[in-house]
């Protein structure tokens, strides 16, 4: 029982990245695709965040009532990469909608079917 | 079709499941991500740059090139926006129907 | 420079006359809470970026509340007023002036001989190296606020028709 309840974060965390996998390969919106692109990266920034924390520890910054032992601060590490990674998601985010919108201004439609379909007839 | 796509996914969640046995685990002081290169950080940062928030110190002092990597990469991303969306004058005035395959 | 875009709607939906998100609502409280709000989160924001050694915080936290602000003034005031306020240009120049002195940053100990983005050997920003260190810090904290800032809202720029 110990086992499963020192790794209840990692179920719903897989469970999260499978529903942003479904959202990407089975709608046929391109719009709802990154959405589940963005709940994917949702799932990548809370496997990383989960993995700096440790228990009985505080915010990795320096209090001096309890000096400089590691044991007392989380890891700041994943903390700085996930922090860089959500803006850089954003900007990406952005990106994809950029594009979104001219796929929506040439072919007139953002279903996947018919953008493949006008593609073939050469439009 | 859609069954075994949906079944695809619940084993490769399954799958995941399975594999984060291996793992350490939640919240354990002694997993290897938190005994190699962050100790030296949390005992460092204030005595070598004054600087008690330690996720600032290795954001913009010991990891300084990973964030000036990502930097770059959000002035790309929005430069990139911008270029995809812009709607040049030749484009304006030619045909309707073929603008945006440019 | 003059860019022009289009959101790529069909007519009906934009809106009204205006192409994109250019319409404004005309309620005097969306323009009072507007005008209060915008400069605190601006003020907030600052405190974050120029905090962030004491406290949680940082370049990219106060820059994503900078574009915050700057797109709360587009979607309550719409183009013609919030353009007077904030000109559709800023976002690159502020992004590119951003990344610009972040790279000089890192190159200037290299011309005295030091590493990348060692700020160790910058001799102005202070006697010992910690300080120095400080120093740097803080400077690349505005930096990355400033390109953050300005990238955001230039996304947000090009995605909702603005600049026209």
């Amino acid at each position: 029982m110990e086992f499963f309840i020192g790794r209840y974060s990692y179920y719903l965390i897989a469970a999260l990245l499978v529903v942003g996998l479904y959202g990407i390969t089975w709608k046929r919106n391109m719009l709802k695709k990154v959405i589940g692109m963005t709940v994917f990266q949702t799932a990548i920034y809370l496997f990383f965040i989960q993995g700096a924390t440790k228990i009985g520890a505080t915010i990795p910054i320096y209090d001096p009532e309890l000096g400089l032992d590691p044991v007392d601060y989380l890891n700041p590490l994943p903390h700085v990469m996930i922090l860089t990674a959500i803006v850089v998601g954003v900007a990406v985010t952005g990106i994809a909608l950029a594009l979104l919108l001219r796929i929506q201004r040439a072919y007139g439609s953002l279903d996947e079917g018919t953008v493949i379909r006008k593609m073939r007839e050469g439009r | 079709m859609r069954i075994i796509s949906i079944s695809l996914l619940l084993l490769l969640g399954g799958v995941l499941a399975y594999a984060s046995g291996d793992l350490p685990s939640r919240g354990d002081p002694q997993a290897p991500a938190s005994v190699h290169v962050s100790p030296h950080y949390i005992e460092n940062s204030l005595v070598e740059m004054e600087t008690p928030n330690m996720v600032t110190a290795v954001l913009a002092d010991y990891r300084a090139f990973d964030t000036f990597g990502e930097a770059v990469v959000v002035f790309t991303a929005a430069l990139s926006c911008l270029l995809i969306l812009i709607r040049r004058r030749r484009e304006e005035e030619g045909d309707e129907g073929r603008e945006g395959r440019a | 420079m003059s860019l022009r875009f289009d959101s790529g709607l069909p007519e009906g939906l934009a809106g009204s006359a205006h192409r994109g998100m250019s319409r404004t609502y005309h309620s005097l409280f969306v323009d009072v809470v507007t005008k209060a709000m915008v400069p605190m989160i601006q003020v907030f924001a600052f405190y974050v970026i120029f905090h962030g050694h004491y406290s949680p915080g940082g370049g990219f936290q106060g820059g994503v509340m900078l574009a915050a602000s700057i797109m709360l003034l587009r979607l309550a005031m719409g183009q013609e007023e919030s353009f007077r306020r904030f000109p559709p240009d800023w976002g690159m120049l502020l992004a590119a002036g951003g990344t610009l002195l972040f790279a000089v940053l890192g190159v200037l100990p290299m011309v005295f001989g030091g590493n990348f983005l060692d700020y160790e050997y910058i001799p102005f920003l202070g006697a010992e190296a910690a300080t120095r260190r400080y120093w740097g810090i803080l400077l690349a904290e505005v930096f990355i606020g400033f390109l953050v800032w300005g990238a955001l809202v230039a996304i947000y720029d090009a995605l909702s028709g603005g600049g026209e």
